[in-house]
Formats: structure tokens, C-alpha cells, sequence
């Protein structure tokens, strides 16, 4: 089974609109899975590591022998109830939680699978038309269930800004907006999206057309190799949005939930200041 | 004639100051593409099949099962691959229509594992293999027989950790018409492709490299690796373009490491603080190679009896890499910890300490002026207590110094600047830029020869097709590009000048260029515009190519090497949870000539931010019984958040005495010494030295309670 590995320093990060995280619901409609509510910001102690891929569930059992199971904290996900039963990963591990163990993990499993037989508006396993509305503009794409939604628009749709780090909704790298809250796109499906409104990275500014935070980020020389920096970008744009004025523990809280290893918070940090000051 | 010098203080237009770095814009809008966003007409996904084993004989490999998969095109193995050494070894890749097929047919090879008894622990120096290595200077046992010596000794460690590139390692590779394409993630643009082609029988003329932009390197990503053999040979396979990028955890297992330095250390003072003698036994592994004990006493190169017994632990982990500044964090976390451990037994002031020994480093003037600096930047007379924070209440507050030192001198170069008949100019190098703003350099240093604004000057890199420059590791870059592209440009404005010379009919030497303008020197009213100028050319150009050369240009003082910095560190330990938190750290840093003083800066609080990290949260941990590494993902390798930094200051030595210098490369120096002025305030706080980097909670308290002032 699992194992548990509790790293003593470990504090969970969130989201960067946590701070105004709503009460939020995954729900699975056909899946027995009971799932908690992932508003509160308190931070879970228990931790498991290394999530499956969405396409694993069957093989979850057998995959954690390898692969510790993690379970993320507070999440920001739409608010809605999504309009197809669809399970995102992350939702299907919260619903998980820890302690249920290899158990746990059979008797989640073995219901969504009769549900899948049984119900007609469970789709795949093949590849299934979806339209996902980007930036304003419907796109029709194929993709099988499983395929996240990051995937999505890196693989299928080129739209590359979105990076792929830890594919585990740990750094952050992925944020995109879902009807305008930030969401890490490496942890939602791609079929659950459908009927949203996502705005990528490529949907706010361009070089010739960059945004108040963008262009604060230049002058700020907030990035270096610059590969975390467009979920940065995404995260400070809808922060700063709703906090013009943040302060700098305000700050510090909201963009936690990005990671960059050239070390450039020192200009993220400025970034959020010169907006305070009216700069940027 | 225009010449190569650099220009003096007060006529550099751009040279020194703030530059935005030019491809900011693109990558804040997502328009940058990364190798990693490199999508092909009919591209393949590819995804590898790594060894769960840390050390196991292959009996048989069946990829029957993932061939059959639907969508699944080609699968790669290696006949005689028989034994995997390491956790994330490749064993098999393939390469299907998507990447989630791809990844589920990597679940279909069965390999059959016969596992041997394996060996992941890098701590005990009984484990190690072979005879010791040994440096001596001095006679250590004769300097210790000085009864006037006041002797310590401790135990010192800093773990094994890894890059942790964002953009993983991996590339794009495309076979079209016999020739090869390639779209890696590396920091050697031009010497990527030697012996790539061997696999795929393509000769290196036909071999086209391009990195555009990277996702960081920091000294991992300098050759094809196994990975980019294999997707040349799925790609030939299967006559498409194949995308393979690592995984995280195949990444962090297996895509480089820094070696961990274990060791006891003995150090003898002289009662004034004078250091007498450093005696060293370090021991710790890089994985399955070779080890080379990091220097020690590190800066203090003079102390007259130095000896280190050095001992390699062979394990079966993924293999060490070059990380920021080889085997230097390691030196100056051992040197700095346990040289201030023999201070606080003399009672000594750290800063007076420091200050007393800087006879014994190489350049004693620069680091008594930075750490005087660095002191009055961070209130040290104000602040410093002597060891153990002794006010009430659980959070403990100490200050910690350290000094780092390395070369920097630039690599060879070679770069092509061509002046159009339009006035447009356009420079091109066979370099990359990682995020160092080496782009942004290039441009700063043309426009300045040429007398231009900086958007005037194409900067185009990032092919092994333009003029050969050498790898970006080692702080090197800068000095090449910064050389080759004054040396290109002086040329091209030469060429320039003696055809408008010619013209005009006023001798070249006599006239310059200056804010857009070709001009007479004694007579600046008599100019004409840069590109009336450049329209003199008709239909030809001028291509001029500069050539950094790294001894002539030393010799010219247009690079030199060798720098010093110091860092202190202001820190808050709270006794009862464990909980180090930064308050407070000063960089002070000394680098030559300064091209652009923003991105120069940016690698600074980079370097310091990467410290804070290895200073208190990295580690690849492995479990001695299984041999996995247990935190190969970023939720538990963990990384600093935005929230983790304190506050960073960071000031650079410019002006007479540095800036002359010449251009010297900046990225390493400033992230070695985090780790070490960290470890010292810690101990300063609370009295009592933590001593294993990081200084996880957990380590702060196991030293709370062998002493200190809890």
C-alpha cells in the first residue's frame, strides 16, 4: 500500500486567489465519492505524495506501490457543479483522503467504473469532440477523457504558454482562468472545462500588447529563464485585479502557490508593491 | 578608428545601467517558445520507461504488449543494456500519436528485473571505496602540537540536491530529408550535436540545433544525453518528428545532482584569531562516479597547515552534474561552518573574526571593503551578539557571515556583426541565453560601439549555424559574448567609417559614431545620420566577425577573472517548533565591468533565493532499504515560495577598481555562500551549531537538544 511520508517542514501552498477562495464543490455526479469542502484555508498536516494520472484509476492500487499518493490542500476550483460527470483527479483523490488506504482506493474505484457502463453521458474511453471556449473563441478538439486540460491546449491546440513543471498542482507554472478564477491546468480534464470561459496566458497581452502586469514584470526584470513566469503572469493579474492595493503579507500569501527556481520573487515582489503604488 | 576598450566611466550610453532584458516581452506573454513548446507537423510523444530498481540485472524486456497498443509507432530498446545502476535508469522508450498513449504503453513493456543488493547511502564514510585522496600544505601535526592553539573540532554536512530545472531536460527531434533537426533544452547550443548524429549515422554538418529559450540549466544540461540519442532514433524509426521530455521525477532522479560533502573538521586559532591550521576528512557522493572533495579551507588559501582526507562513496543514484558553481557551496558551507565554530570558542566576534583572517585569502583589501559593506548594510555592530541569543522568549535572532570567491573568465567566442545598406544591424552568435540576459548583453554592448539605441540591433542566437560560442556554464558567457560581439561590432564601425571616410574625404581615424550619428570628432556639427551613412554602402553590407580569444583579450583587459563576495544573513530560529525564517541577506558582490546593471542584479537575489532554498529546504532524500528517492516530485523537494525569501539586499562593487577590471561572469559566485552565512546566524541564535544542511526543523531541534541556549 501507500506509504505515508510526512515531511516536517512541509507547508501546503494554495492557489493564488486564496484569499478569496469561495466556497467551492467538486461534484461527480454518478461517482459515490464523497467530496469535501475545499474552502477552508486551514492547512491539511497529512500528506501524501506523487498523484496518478487521471488515466490510472484502475491501476491506482497497483501504481501506489510505486508512486506515494498525494493529496493536495485548499484548491480553487469553478464553482459550479461541472455540466458533465466528470472526475478531475485532484477532486477524486480529495474524495479519497487519507487514511482510507488500499480499501479506500478498491471500493472508490470499482463504483465509477459500473457507472461509467451505466450511464450514457459518461464519455469514453475513445476520443470525444469537445468545444473548450479559449480566450473568446469556441475551439473543437478531440480528446480522450483522460487527457488534462493543460495537455489540451499544449498538445492540441498549441497553445503553449502554460507550462508543464510538476504536472502535480504544486508550482503553479499552468495557471490558467476558469470564468476568471486561476486553476492549475494540469490538474483538471480537459472534458471538465467544457463550458467555461479559459483565458491563457496568450489571451491577456501580447509583446506588442502587454498588460499592466506584464509590463511591470518587464521593468521589474521579474523573471529569468522565464518558465514559471506566465503562471505568474496569471496569478498577479487576477490578484492585483482584485487587490490594487495588496500589502506585502497579502502578497506574499496570494502568490505562494508559484514556483520559480531562477529565484526572481525578489521583482514578482516589486511587481505587486509598484502596483500598489499606482506604478506598474 | 573606433577601438575595442571598453569605454570609459561617463561615456557609456548603455554599458552600467538598468536595461529592461529585450525578450522580456515575450516571455511574460507566453509568446516565447521553449523547446519544450516546440510542436511539429505529425509529431510523436515519447516517454520512457526507467528502472524502478536501484540496482538490478534485466533478464528480459516484452514489448510486445506496448507495441500492439493503438497508436503506438515505435519502442526503443537497448539490446545491450543488461544491468540498471539506478532508480530512473532508462530502460525502453516509446513513441505513440499522443502523450498519454505513449505514457500508457511505457506501462505495457514488461521487463523482468532480477534485483541485486544495492547501495544509496552517501553519509558513512565507512561505505566508501578505494584509497583516500590527500592534499597537504604545511605540517598539520606539528601546528596542532602548538599548546598556544585554541583547537575545535565538528561534524559538518550538506546533502546531495538536484537542479531541478524547470523546464525539464529533453528536446524535439525531427529527421527530414537525411538531415537533423533538433530543439533541445541546453546550454551548448553550439556543441550540442557532437556524436549526436552517431546513432542515427547523420554526419554533424548535417545537424541543425536550436534553443531559443531554455527553462533553466544551472550546469545540467550540457550535452544530448541518452534521451536525445533516443528521440534521434525514434525519429528515424519511424520518420517523424518525436517530443521527449523528461517526467519530474525521472528529471529529479536522474538529470544531475550537486555531490554531498560530509566531514569532520579540526581548526586551530592562535589566540588573536589568526587561523593556524584546518585539518578536513569529507566524504559523500555524486552517485555512481568518481569524487573530488570540495577545497577546504575554501578562500582562506594561505593558511599555512591545511590538509583534507577525501573519500568517495560509490552509490546507485543518478550521476552528479556541474551545479552552479561545482564543489564551491560544498567548500564554503564545511570552511565557513567550522572556522566560525572555532570563533565562537574564542569568543570572538564573527565580523572581527573574519575581518582578522582576510590576510589568508587571496584578495584581502576587496573582502575587508565588502564585508565592512556588507556589515553596514545589514546594522551587524548593531545587531551582533556573540553566540546564543540571549533575550527571552522562543524566537531567537542571529546574524551570519560568509565569503565566496571564483574565476568567471570568459570563454571562447566568435560572433558576426552585419551593418545593412538600411542602417539596420543585426548580430549573430552561436550562444544561448538562459535567462542570464545574455541576449539583452549582446545588444547593450552593439548599440554602444555603433552609438545606437538598443532596439536598433537585431540580436539573433541560439543556432549551432551562426558563429561558434562556448557553453554557458561557469560564468563564462557573459566575458565570450560580451568580447566577441565588441570586437565584431569595432570591426564592422571601422569598415563603416573608412567607406564614409572615403566619401566625405575626412580621414576615418577622425570620425566616430555617436547617438545615431556618423560625425567629425573635433567638429561634431559636421555629421550625417546613421543610416544616410549606412546608404553610402549601396547594395552591399558590412559582416565583420569578433573573435574573444580568452588569453589576448585578458592581456587587452577586456575580461579578467577571479572575484569575491560576501553575504551575511539575518535570521529568526524559534526554539520550539524548530522554524528558521529568514529576516534578512545581503549579497556583496564584486564582478568587473557591468554590463547591465538590472539583469547583473537579477542574478544576485537569483543566487541568494536559490541559497535560502538549499539553505533550508533541499535534499534529495533516498530510502537506504527500497533505494527510491522519496521526494522526487516538487511538492516534497521542495523549493522556496515567494514567502520564504525575507527581505534581500544586494549590492555591487562598481566603479574604480572593479569596473576596469573588465567584463567577469556573475552567475555562480553569489550562490555559494547562502548556505554557509545561514548555518552561521542559525548557530548564532541559538548557540549551539545545527550541523547538516538543510536546516529543516526537525535538525534545528536534534542540535536545540544536545546544547545551545534552549
Amino acid at each position: 500500500m501507500a506509504f505515508l511520508f510526512i515531511a516536517p517542514w512541509f507547508r501546503p501552498r494554495l492557489p493564488s486567489d486564496r484569499l478569496n477562495t469561495q466556497t467551492s464543490k467538486i461534484s461527480c455526479a454518478k461517482s459515490p465519492v464523497v467530496l469535501e469542502n475545499p474552502s477552508s484555508i486551514e492547512p491539511e498536516v497529512n500528506h501524501q505524495s506523487g498523484v496518478p494520472r487521471p488515466d490510472a484509476f484502475l491501476l491506482l492500487v497497483e501504481y501506489s506501490e510505486f508512486h506515494p499518493i498525494k493529496r493536495k490542500a485548499t484548491m480553487t476550483e469553478k464553482t459550479n457543479v461541472p455540466k458533465i460527470p466528470a472526475v478531475s483527479r485532484r477532486g477524486f483523490l480529495k474524495g479519497i483522503g487519507i487514511g482510507t488506504a488500499a480499501t479506500g482506493l478498491a471500493a472508490a474505484v470499482k463504483p465509477i467504473a459500473e457507472a461509467a457502463e451505466n450511464d450514457s453521458n459518461v464519455r469514453g474511453p475513445g476520443e470525444v469532440p469537445i468545444v473548450l471556449k479559449i480566450n473568446g473563441k469556441n475551439r473543437t478538439l478531440n480528446v480522450e477523457p483522460r487527457v488534462t486540460l493543460l495537455d489540451a491546449l499544449r498538445n492540441r491546440l498549441d497553445l503553449t504558454g502554460a507550462k508543464k513543471v510538476c504536472d502535480r498542482g504544486t508550482c503553479g507554472a499552468c495557471t490558467v482562468l476558469l470564468d476568471g478564477k486561476p486553476i492549475y491546468s494540469c490538474s483538471m480534464l480537459a472534458v471538465e472545462a467544457e463550458g467555461s470561459a479559459i483565458t491563457t496566458i496568450e489571451g491577456i497581452g501580447t509583446p506588442v500588447k502587454m498588460n499592466f502586469v506584464q509590463k511591470s514584470f518587464v521593468h521589474n526584470d521579474a523573471q529569468q529563464c522565464g518558465f514559471c513566469t506566465p503562471g505568474f503572469v496569471m496569478a498577479s493579474t487576477v490578484f492585483l485585479e482584485k487587490h490594487p492595493n495588496p500589502t506585502p503579507e497579502e502578497i506574499r500569501f496570494a502568490l505562494g502557490g508559484n514556483l520559480c527556481r531562477c529565484g526572481t520573487y525578489a521583482g514578482i515582489q516589486e511587481v505587486a508593491t509598484s502596483a500598489m503604488k499606482g506604478g506598474a | 578608428m573606433a577601438k575595442a576598450a571598453w569605454p570609459e566611466e561617463g561615456k557609456r550610453r548603455h554599458i552600467g545601467r538598468r536595461i529592461d532584458r529585450i525578450d522580456g516581452a515575450e516571455k511574460v506573454t507566453g509568446a516565447a517558445k521553449y523547446s519544450y513548446d516546440i510542436n511539429r507537423p505529425g509529431m510523436l510523444w515519447a516517454q520512457l520507461v526507467t528502472s524502478p530498481h536501484a540496482l538490478a540485472e534485466i533478464e528480459s524486456i516484452d514489448t510486445s504488449a506496448a507495441k500492439a497498443l493503438k497508436g503506438v509507432e515505435a519502442v526503443w530498446t537497448d539490446p545491450d543494456l543488461d544491468k540498471v545502476q539506478y532508480i530512473g535508469q532508462i530502460v525502453a522508450a516509446v513513441a505513440a500519436v499522443t502523450e498519454e498513449i505513449a505514457e500508457e504503453a511505457t506501462r505495457l513493456v514488461k521487463v523482468k528485473y532480477n534485483p541485486l543488493k544495492h547501495q544509496v547511502v552517501d553519509s558513512d564514510p565507512a561505505l566508501s571505496q578505494g584509497e583516500p585522496s590527500k592534499r597537504e600544505q604545511g605540517d598539520v601535526e606539528k601546528a596542532f602540537a602548538d599548546p598556544g592553539l585554541v583547537v575545535t573540532a565538528g561534524d559538518y554536512g550538506i546533502p546531495v540536491i538536484t537542479h531541478c530545472c524547470l523546464e525539464p531536460h529533453g528536446q524535439v527531434t525531427e529527421i527530414r530529408d537525411g538531415e537533423l533537426h533538433v530543439w533541445p533544452s541546453t546550454q551548448n547550443v553550439s556543441r550540442y550535436s557532437d556524436r549526436l548524429g552517431d546513432a542515427v549515422d547523420i554526419p554533424q554538418n548535417k545537424i541543425h540545433v536550436e534553443t531559443q529559450y531554455m527553462g533553466g540549466g544551472f550546469g545540467s544540461k550540457f550535452g544530448f544525453d541518452a534521451w536525445g540519442m533516443i528521440g534521434a532514433v525514434l525519429s528515424k524509426q519511424t520518420g517523424k518528428p518525436v517530443k521527449l521530455m523528461l517526467n519530474r521525477a525521472t528529471e529529479l532522479e536522474t538529470a544531475g545532482n550537486r555531490p554531498s560533502a560530509f566531514a569532520k573538521i579540526k581548526v586551530g586559532l592562535q589566540q588573536d584569531g589568526l587561523i593556524a591550521v584546518v585539518d578536513a576528512e569529507i566524504w559523500g557522493s555524486g552517485g555512481g562516479g568518481g569524487y573530488n572533495p570540495p577545497p577546504v579551507p575554501y578562500v582562506f588559501t594561505k593558511v599555512p597547515n591545511t590538509r583534507v582526507i577525501g573519500k568517495g562513496i560509490r552509490t546507485n543514484r543518478g550521476g552528479q552534474r556541474a551545479w552552479r558553481a561545482p564543489n564551491h557551496p560544498q567548500g564554503c558551507f564545511l570552511t565557513m561552518s567550522a572556522l566560525e565554530d572555532a570563533a565562537a570558542a574564542l569568543n570572538m566576534d564573527a565580523l572581527d573574526f573574519f575581518l582578522r583572517n582576510v590576510q589568508l585569502t587571496d584578495r584581502p583589501e576587496v573582502y575587508a571593503e565588502e564585508l565592512q559593506i556588507a556589515a553596514d548594510l545589514i546594522g551587524y555592530r548593531r545587531k551582533a551578539h556573540l553566540r546564543g541569543d540571549k533575550n527571552a522568549g522562543p524566537v531567537k535572532r542571529g546574524l551570519g557571515i560568509s565569503m565566496h570567491t571564483w574565476g568567471g573568465r570568459g570563454h571562447p567566442s566568435e560572433c558576426d556583426v552585419t551593418i545593412n545598406s538600411d542602417g539596420s544591424v543585426e548580430a549573430k552568435i552561436g550562444s544561448q541565453d538562459l535567462g542570464t540576459g545574455t541576449r539583452t548583453v549582446i545588444d547593450i554592448v552593439v548599440a554602444e560601439t555603433l552609438g545606437l539605441p538598443l532596439d536598433a540591433v537585431k540580436v539573433s542566437l541560439g543556432k549551432n549555424a551562426y558563429p561558434a560560442s562556448g557553453a554557458s556554464g561557469g560564468s563564462t558567457t557573459v566575458g565570450g559574448v560580451s568580447t566577441s560581439a565588441r570586437n565584431a561590432a569595432t570591426d564592422a564601425l571601422n569598415a563603416l567609417l573608412a567607406m564614409v571616410g572615403r566619401r566625405i574625404g575626412i580621414d576615418a581615424d577622425a570620425l566616430e559614431a555617436k547617438d545615431g550619428r556618423i560625425q567629425e570628432i573635433s567638429k561634431p556639427d559636421n555629421s550625417l545620420s546613421w543610416r544616410d551613412a549606412c546608404a553610402l554602402l549601396g547594395p552591399n553590407s558590412i559582416t565583420k566577425r569578433g573573435i574573444n580569444t580568452p588569453n589576448e583579450s585578458e592581456a587587452q583587459g577586456m575580461i579578467s577573472s577571479g572575484v569575491g563576495g560576501v553575504q551575511m544573513a539575518d535570521v529568526s530560529v524559534d526554539i520550539e517548533t524548530g522554524v528558521v525564517s529568514i529576516n534578512e541577506v545581503i549579497a556583496v558582490q564584486d564582478c568587473g565591468l557591468i554590463i547591465d546593471l538590472k539583469t547583473a542584479e537579477s542574478q544576485v537575489y537569483g543566487a541568494l533565493i536559490m541559497g535560502v532554498t538549499f539553505a533550508l529546504y533541499e535534499e534529495c532524500i533516498y530510502d537506504a532499504i527500497t533505494g527510491r528517492m522519496l521526494n522526487a516530485d516538487m511538492e516534497f523537494y521542495r523549493l522556496a515560495g515567494l514567502s520564504d525569501i525575507g527581505k534581500l539586499k544586494v549590492h555591487m562593487m562598481t566603479g574604480k577598481g572593479y569596473a576596469d577590471r573588465g567584463v567577469i561572469g556573475l552567475g555562480e559566485p553569489p550562490a555559494i555562500s547562502p548556505g554557509a552565512a545561514i548555518s552561521n546566524a542559525v548557530a548564532n541564535a541559538i548557540g549551539v551549531r545545527v550541523p547538516h544542511l538543510p536546516l529543516t526543523p526537525d535538525r534545528v531541534i536534534a542540535a536545540l537538544q544536545k546544547g545551545g541556549i534552549a
